[in-house]
């Protein structure tokens, strides 16, 4: 089983996933530092992601679009804040314009990865953490599969006021 | 090794617990009656301003609602927005639990081959 926990914070706004994986931290970390590889999961494969700058560096930045099954290319931007490999990882992820730049007036999500030597392999955890439902909805409509794009627009009819 | 993870994962979570644990008692208290922001300070040990200032986060996440009253503040929890963001993160958690699996694959794919 790859994925130990995951948890669910809706008034702090954050997720946290623990993730065990039979190889080191070095080659884990390589999954997230080497764009090729990067590539390979970081979308699904209906919509995947092209990284044209990734500069895996404290202050580095990091520019992909996704490729969705109707040409669509919506484009995204990471910064990375921390960095200590192959341990632990900060990185701000947020929604770029037509020019691949980022977008101004749509905050960055935070994610947090920590690598831990673990029966053998590693332990990964993630926790991401986000500002407001608004960002949480723009930034997970990117680059989704048809079926989690209709559970989205779903997700809008929960904001209808219930009758008391 | 096993209870070295238990015990890492149970940190791990009251660290997240605690960090938010005022913010979840306000949100709790504002969800169960509206009431004012200086109503809300007196359950804790910790300036006027501190309490405001985690109501703002709220605010700000868009978790409760923050309306003038004459000279009172008063704060209600936005239910329907919790249950967005409840689901919102149902959306996320899949979608990371997808990422790892194909991470594992790639990870796989890499044993014994000689790239």
């Amino acid at each position: 089983m790859t994925v130990i926990s995951t948890t669910k914070d809706p008034d702090a706004l954050t997720l946290t996933l623990v993730a065990q994986f039979d190889a080191d931290p070095d080659r884990v970390w390589e999954v997230w530092e080497d764009p090729r590889k990067l590539e390979r999961w970081w979308g699904p494969p209906t919509f995947p992601a092209t990284f044209t700058r990734h500069e895996f560096t404290v202050g580095g930045e990091s520019r992909y679009f996704m490729t969705g099954p109707a040409g669509e290319t919506p484009r995204g931007w990471w910064r990375i804040d921390a960095i200590d490999k192959p341990r632990r990882l900060e990185f701000a992820n947020g929604l770029a314009g037509e020019d691949g730049e980022p977008m101004p007036g749509v905050e960055p999500m935070a994610g947090q990865v920590t690598f831990v030597d673990a029966d053998g392999g590693t332990r990964m955890t993630t926790v991401t953490r986000f500002t407001d439902v608004e960002q949480m909805q723009k930034m997970l409509a990117m680059g989704m599969e048809e079926g989690m794009t209709q559970a989205i627009s779903q997700i809008d009819s929960l904001l209808t006021p219930i009758p008391v | 090794m096993v209870v070295d993870q238990l015990t890492d994962d149970t940190a791990d979570r009251v660290f997240l617990a605690l960090g938010a644990a005022t913010r979840r008692d306000i949100l709790a208290r504002a969800i169960r009656q509206e009431q004012s922001v200086s109503t809300l300070a007196r359950h804790y040990e910790m300036s006027f301003a501190a309490v405001q200032k985690h109501v703002a986060v709220l605010e700000r996440a868009a978790l409760v609602t923050k309306e003038r009253r004459g000279r009172e503040q008063i704060v209600r929890g936005n239910v329907p927005m919790l249950r967005k963001a409840a689901a919102l993160l149902d959306a996320y958690e899949q979608l990371w639990i997808a990422r790892t699996t194909r991470i594992a694959d790639i990870l796989a794919g890499e044993e014994g081959s000689t790239t």
